[in-house]
């Protein structure tokens, strides 16, 4: 039972990470990368709402009416994010600044909704709440190397502390701007999928179809 | 499910019954609705409530750190509310440039003001982007010991590329010497735009002069410096040509005629004290 729940923690993390294998949250992850302050508290937020919102949503599993569920679990997953919302917004003021209206799109998260519907709608709430908190994990340990990249190569920093000086601020380094920039997490992201795929080769997905090759002679 | 089944035991309250209910029922379905939007609701609003007072204080306080920033006299670490009182707020009238006591300035709200017929003005040519203008705005004077006006500091918005832009310029007590400028809430590019933060540029604005001898405004951001020379020149943002017109428009419109202008002209006359 114990490795059944450390594996619950850890699977997602490299194994079924939901953003290289399951390509969900792409979206957030592009957008609040650029440093990696936010990042960390972005994945502590996504980490809070997974966890909890899984937790709660198989406690009801039993009384959420099939008609509804989606709306259910909506309304559990808005009302979590609402609070981490509030509450970065009362005791973390600066950061929730910069991660303005990206706390409130963790409602749209595909993890968060993926989650509460193929895991715990079907499983107790122990278990589901530490399958929400290693998605979340998951999820934090890709936008953390993102954020690492973007940050040391974009604004020449991590956390904030210069490592590169830059040109701006009268040193050597010239900044990657374009690493500031959301579609620079595209690629980012787009070379850890190949690096993750080339190490664990388990994870290739088969090809949909096959092209035909018409014998030429 | 065996507890899913319709069970008329009579001993139950209505809530074991509604919860017995077969889940696919319609009277289970809107039972659960009702009792889960309510119990968020409930929860989500006591969250918002009971938060609310540390929010404002944070922008209350992130409001003041910025007006402290542009002004020079900020340390990290020491306490805003201590160091803030040497600031004097005043509501200004944009259209005589002088103080009035019609509001209580701890109270006066610039944004209801904005959007008060009687209060505000649409503006006919509107090059920071800003709509509506309120005839009111409140200031902030620095007074040196001996309690002479030392500097000025004046609230500007105006749009960038994505955003508005707002922000704090401190000027001189002569009302023509910028001593800095700084923006507290905008959404620019990181990178780019959003180097309107850059200490090094911002300190590009301290002892820029708005006025030449004639009175006519002259200070420029841009690429190259204007006819008038360096002194009106602020060297405009590497990548970023649309926020620095952007921030080249709000400053032109809220030192000129629709802006201070009046105010600076009563403060260099020496009529403001």
């Amino acid at each position: 039972m114990t490795q059944k729940r450390r594996e619950l923690l850890v699977d997602p993390l490299v194994d079924n990470n939901p953003i290289t294998l399951q390509v969900l949250g792409i979206c957030s992850a592009l957008a609040v990368t650029s440093s990696l302050q936010v990042s960390f508290v972005m994945a502590l937020a996504v980490i809070a709402v997974t966890g909890f919102s899984s937790m709660f949503i198989s406690m009801l599993r039993n009384h959420i009416p099939g008609s509804i569920r989606i709306i259910v679990q909506m309304v559990i997953i808005a009302s979590l994010v609402i609070l981490v919302d509030q509450i970065l917004k009362a005791f973390a003021y600066e950061i929730s600044k910069t991660l303005s209206v990206f706390v409130g799109l963790i409602i749209t998260n595909c993890i968060v909704m993926g989650r509460a519907e193929a895991f715990a709608m079907k499983n107790p709430p122990v278990a589901s709440f530490l399958d929400g908190v290693g998605n979340g994990l998951g999820y934090g340990l890709i936008l953390m190397l993102v954020g690492f990249i973007r940050e040391l190569f974009g604004a020449g920093s991590l956390f904030g502390i210069t490592i590169l000086e830059t040109v701006n601020n009268g040193g050597w380094y010239v900044p990657n701007g374009m690493l500031l920039l959301p579609p620079s997490a595209f690629f980012i992201i787009g070379l850890l999928i190949w690096a993750f795929r080339t190490w664990k080769p388990k994870q290739v997905e088969e090809r949909e179809f096959k092209i035909q090759t018409v014998e030429a002679h | 499910m065996a507890d899913n089944t319709p069970d008329n035991n009579s001993g139950k309250g209505p809530l074991r019954r509604f919860l017995d209910l077969p889940t696919d029922s319609i009277p289970k379905t809107l039972f659960v609705a009702i009792a889960l939007c309510l119990f968020a609701s409930m929860v989500v609003s006591v969250a918002a409530v009971s938060l609310r007072p540390i929010q404002e204080e944070n922008k209350l306080r992130d409001k003041r750190i910025n007006i402290l920033q542009v002004a020079g006299v900020y340390a990290p670490g020491a306490n805003v509310r201590e160091a803030f009182e040497a600031f004097e707020p005043h509501v200004l009238d944009l259209t005589t440039g002088r103080f009035t006591e019609e509001f209580d300035v701890a109270t006066f709200d610039e944004q209801v003001a904005a959007a008060d017929p009687d209060l505000s003005r649409a503006l006919a040519s509107d090059p920071a982007g800003i709509g509506r203008q309120s005839n009111f705005k409140t200031i902030y004077l620095l007074r040196r010991e001996d309690g002479s006006i030392d500097k000025v500091i004046l609230p500007v918005h105006g749009y960038g590329l994505w955003s508005t832009l707002y922000g704090f310029i401190a000027l001189e007590d002569n009302g023509n010497d910028i001593f800095g400028l700084q923006f507290y809430q905008h959404a620019e590019t990181p990178g780019l735009g959003a180097e309107v933060d850059n200490p090094r540029w911002k300190s590009l604005w301290a002892g820029k002069k708005l006025r030449d001898d004639n009175g006519d405004l002259q200070i420029t951001v841009d690429k190259t410096a204007p006819p008038a020379g360096e002194d009106f020149h602020i060297d405009a943002l590497a990548g970023a040509t649309l926020t620095s017109r952007g921030v080249d428009n709000l400053v032109k419109f809220w030192m000129g005629e629709e802006g201070y202008a009046t105010f600076l002209n009563n403060l260099q006359a020496g009529e403001i004290s």
